[in-house]
């Protein structure tokens, strides 16, 4: 019988560089709680990284870790979930890095409903070279390394996210670590590709949507006089999204316009949670089986290719003939 | 001399008309003649209406060339022979639609201005005035003997009989031409009617009518006499041996199957693509069978049937980023792109070096730079592909000639990768991606399959209970560090652009970053120390030289033909082609050229490759041919070339201009 891992089992003994109070630290500690929560083998695990300074979560977790180039996450982990389709693979992606340089990627991801999890940190600027303006910052609003107030309207990335086909689409808020932690558990259980933007405040470049802002400074709930948090957890107002095969077009319209709505929702009341799961579509793993019957059981990273002797085992002869005169 | 270029044949016409597979019918014709075939396609980036057309030349000896001259041009509409008219060898036959005879210059749109006035200059008149029957006039004076062919009356009788609608059958008018010339080389009928079957597979309906269609042509070619007024002809010869007939698309994907590629990406390019079409066509992949009992026995997981991914991704950075992914995960993984796709992928290829990835891809030059001329040849590629990448990081580039060498290069590309963990770029050029050529064998054990040195689970486990830790980036006397597949049990690694330590942690302490860039590159000086100089390059020596003729990649088929040619004559040529680009070959070159009198032959304009070799070895050609204008070398212009360094009346730089 296996010896069960432990939290610390998927920690590393790396040096945390982050500032002190990043929202980055409680994304970290969710991932891995929910990895062990889950007990899932460490090298069955891998996570792929971008650039800035939510690409260095992999460096923090025991685990295959591969942190890529700026933008890139998404086609590299889709390359190793295709090539081995046991592992369990997490995407940790910036605003900047998924929805700026890889917003390419990011869309196309949602046409193939890979099963992996995406997970973005969204502070709305960029960390790592001194707080520019990311995609997710709102058009006026200016942090505090800008010259001038933000010039660009915002992506709402739970918005691109429904448009390019993601079929799990949460949100979560980096400080509510065992929400988070949760929808992390439900994002990595689901089948297909999963989509997890966290609101995370920047301590050292964000000094609107600071930790503060989130716990609610200065948003007095008129009847008790008190200080509310700026985001509520969708569960708790009976809010659900299920698109089946089942799913009439009028019910279809329904959870969609709610969805919607539930979407746009933003300054003092910021939905987090679950907001839409898609149980319509096959993944690309089954898409690729039903092309390809020997897919699953001998996936490209498993097949034999030579014999012991190093002779290729491929027969090319019928493929010649083809061409034979 | 036009006898020692065996027999050429040209059919051109507007794209989208049937030119391909007009070629393709009369190749296989050819072929079960009993015919070695080359076949080059020329055509715009474009889908209709454009001139495209198929060169194939044809002989009882094996070739590998064109020359721009013909003995047939067939053709069903006016530009063709617009375009090609003074391209006729003497005694060349012209086969054209006879209704076409009052078209005049000015009315043919997709001939380019300049080649419009320079048509109108040789005759002396004016596009308006200029008709077709004028051109003919004109070759027929040159000896040429212009073949009219009736091809609305062969449509017409079609339709009645079979009832199909004219304009329905408008699209056979390729046929026609192929028919047409292959009367008038005497081929038995029956020869045809079989590359017709062939051609058109299991498309019952396709074959009677193109069947019906031939028969017509030929019956109107005899009837007219036409065959006997022309003096070639084509008589079956006898062969036993196996033949097949390939280009270097096929050649790579058919070497990528083989080599056990199983997962492939792509963007759409020309003139790249068509590699990993023929691979998702072949997406299921069989496994020999007397291996799959063996296996089976071993290890019941392993059926008997293995499978290729085949992913068309967003972009080329994608493709290679995901190509990257599936190496990690173990796979031989792949891309496949040209220069414009390649320059996307550079970031890619760069974290590759750097986390010594092994990835293959295949670099198929076409006219640079920019979009340059998507669908014609160059090979201006060659510096781009060594040095692609910011900072330094090693990388393998290798260049086959031919139909054959793509085959085995490919293997030994993904050898190379897996074996020195690095990218390796296996380049080729539109001439040798496009051309088809008649090849004996492929001998499939002919090159080993070699992975590199890779830790398993149970090795790792061993390991681990002896308490180490899995080093991906250890310190090794030769640069290579064992290679584990993600998702292997009992270790984990980290990778990262970022320089890193040896578990892959990034890191700025300058001693290890040092220690860490020796042990990537000297990577390269162990497999420039491991890769036995056959591999490296070519060497055709010659008992008494006139010359050395020094080249890489698709100009080997020309120059090889070429040294026939000479031979002929009495004239002997040495032939040097560098087939490893990167690490290079200096010692071998230098060793081969020392007190030489050499010529480096390459398609692009500031002979990148004699570049390299006076880099790495200090010595200079005395002559340079090169050719940019998108057309591949043809034998006949680099007869002339070479044959006049050969005499001294060479300029130092010749600049070879044919193609149409």
């Amino acid at each position: 019988m296996e010896l069960k891992l432990k939290l610390t089992d998927y920690r590393t003994d790396v040096h945390n560089n982050w500032c002190p109070g990043c929202g980055d630290f409680g994304i970290l500690s969710s991932i891995q709680q929910a990895l062990f929560e889950m007990q899932l083998n460490p090298s069955k695990v891998a996570i792929i990284s971008g650039i800035g300074c939510s690409a260095k979560t992999p460096h923090y977790i025991n685990g295959y870790g591969i942190h890529t180039l700026h933008g890139r996450a998404i086609p590299y982990a889709t390359g190793l979930k295709l090539a081995n389709p046991e592992l369990e693979v997490i995407v940790t992606v910036g605003d900047g890095d998924g929805l700026g340089i890889g917003a390419g990627h990011f869309v196309h991801a949602g046409r193939r409903n890979v099963d992996f999890t995406v997970v973005l940190y969204n502070n709305e600027v960029y960390g790592l070279t001194k707080g520019q303006a990311a995609p997710t910052l709102n058009i006026g609003v200016k942090t505090k390394s800008l010259p001038k107030p933000n010039i660009n309207q915002a992506i709402n990335p739970i918005l691109l996210a429904f448009a390019a086909g993601y079929t799990f689409i949460a949100r979560g808020y980096a400080y509510e670590v065992k929400h988070l932690k949760e929808l992390i558990k439900q994002a990595i259980s689901h089948k297909g590709s999963a989509f997890v933007e966290v609101i995370q405040p920047c301590p050292t470049y964000n000094d609107i949507h600071t930790k503060e802002y989130w716990s609610g400074k200065g948003n007095i709930d008129p009847k008790t006089g008190k200080e509310v948090p700026r985001y509520y957890k969708l569960e708790e107002t009976g809010y659900e999204c299920i698109i089946t095969d089942e799913t009439t077009e009028e019910e279809y319209l329904n959870k969609i316009t709610n969805f919607i709505k539930k979407a746009y929702e933003s300054g003092n009341r910021v939905p987090i949670g679950v907001f839409y799961r898609d149980l319509r579509f096959a993944t690309y793993e089954e898409r690729l089986s039903s092309r390809m019957p020997t897919y699953k059981i001998s996936p490209p990273a498993k097949q034999e290719i030579a014999d012991k002797k190093g002779n290729l085992i491929t027969n090319i002869d019928k493929i010649l003939e083809e061409f034979a005169i | 001399m036009s006898k020692n270029f065996g027999y050429s044949w040209l059919i051109g016409g507007a794209q989208g008309t049937g030119i391909e597979r007009g070629a393709s019918i009369f190749i296989n014709s050819v072929a079960a003649a009993g015919y070695y075939v080359f076949g080059k396609r020329e055509y715009y980036s474009n889908i209709m209406g454009e001139h495209s057309y198929y060169y194939v030349r044809f002989d009882k000896k094996p070739i590998r060339s064109h020359v721009e001259r013909y003995n047939i041009l067939a053709a069903y509409d006016a530009e063709t022979i617009f375009r090609h008219s003074t391209e006729a060898l003497p005694e060349a036959a012209i086969i054209y639609n006879s209704l076409l005879k009052a078209v005049r210059l000015s009315e043919i749109p997709t001939i380019e201005k300049r080649l419009r006035n320079e048509i109108s200059k040789k005759f002396n008149l004016e596009p308006n005035k200029l008709n077709l029957s004028l051109i003919l006039e004109e070759a027929e004076k040159n000896g040429v003997k212009a073949f009219p062919v009736d091809y609305t009356e062969i449509l017409t009788t079609v339709s009645k009989k079979t009832g199909e609608s004219l304009s329905e059958l408008t699209i056979m008018n390729n046929i026609i031409a192929v028919a047409s010339s292959l009367a008038l080389l005497k081929l038995d009928f029956e020869v045809l009617v079989k590359a017709i079957s062939k051609t058109f597979g299991n498309r019952k309906r396709v074959i009677e009518l193109n069947t019906l269609v031939s028969e017509l042509a030929y019956n109107q070619v005899n009837s007219k006499g036409y065959s006997n007024e022309f003096n070639l002809s084509l008589p079956k010869l006898e062969n036993n041996s196996k033949r097949y007939i390939l280009n270097g698309n096929q050649a790579v994907a058919i070497g990528k199957l083989a080599a056990g590629c199983r997962f492939q990406t792509y963007y759409p390019i020309t003139p790249a693509t068509d590699e990993s079409n023929f691979l998702e066509a072949h997406e299921n992949i069989e496994i020999k069978e007397e291996i799959s009992n063996l296996i089976n026995e071993e290890k019941e997981f392993l059926k008997t049937e293995g499978s290729i991914v085949v992913m068309e991704t967003e972009d080329e950075i994608a493709a290679i980023t995901m190509a990257t992914g599936a190496a990690l995960a173990g796979a031989r993984a792949s891309t496949s792109t040209s220069g414009p796709g390649f320059s996307l992928m550079v970031e890619g290829l760069g974290w590759a070096g750097m986390n010594e990835v092994p990835v293959v891809i295949t670099l198929y030059q076409r006219g640079g730079p920019s979009t340059g001329m998507p669908t014609r040849n160059e090979q201006g590629d060659l510096r781009f592909a060594i040095h692609a990448g910011h900072g330094e990081f090693p990388r393998i580039v290798l260049a086959p000639g031919d139909v054959e060498e793509a085959f085995y290069d490919t293997i030994r590309a993904f050898n190379y990768a897996e074996r020195y963990q690095l990218p390796v770029i296996l380049m080729l050029d539109k001439f040798l991606a496009n051309s088809v050529k008649t090849i004996e064998k492929i001998e499939a054990n002919k090159v080993k399959i070699d992975r590199g040195t890779i830790l398993k689970e149970d090795e790792l486990l061993k390991l681990k209970q002896a308490g180490k830790e899995y080093k991906r980036f250890e310190f090794t006397e030769n640069g290579i560090s064992p290679r584990v597949f993600v998702g292997t049990n009992n270790a984990v690694f980290w990778n990262t652009g970022d320089e890193h330590d040896e578990l892959g942690h990034i890191t700025e302490d300058p001693i290890i970053r040092d220690k860490m860039m020796e042990k990537r590159m000297s990577k390269l000086l162990t497999a420039s120390k491991e890769i036995p100089m056959e591999e490296k390059l070519n060497y055709l020596p010659a008992t008494k030289p006139e010359i050395t003729i020094v080249s890489w990649g698709s100009n080997k088929g020309p120059i090889l033909d070429l040294i026939e040619l000479l031979k002929d004559e009495g004239i002997e040529v040495d032939y040097i082609q560098v087939r490893i680009l990167n690490p290079f070959p200096a010692n071998e070159l230098r060793g081969l050229l020392e007190g030489k009198r050499w010529v480096d032959v390459e398609s692009n304009y500031s002979a990148q490759l004699a570049g390299l070799i006076r880099e790495n070895t200090g010595l200079k050609p005395n002559y340079y041919i090169v050719k940019y204008n998108g057309r591949p070398i043809s034998l006949d212009e680099l007869y002339i070339a070479v044959k006049r360094t050969i005499t001294s009346e060479a300029p130092t730089r010749q600049v070879l201009r044919s193609g149409a």
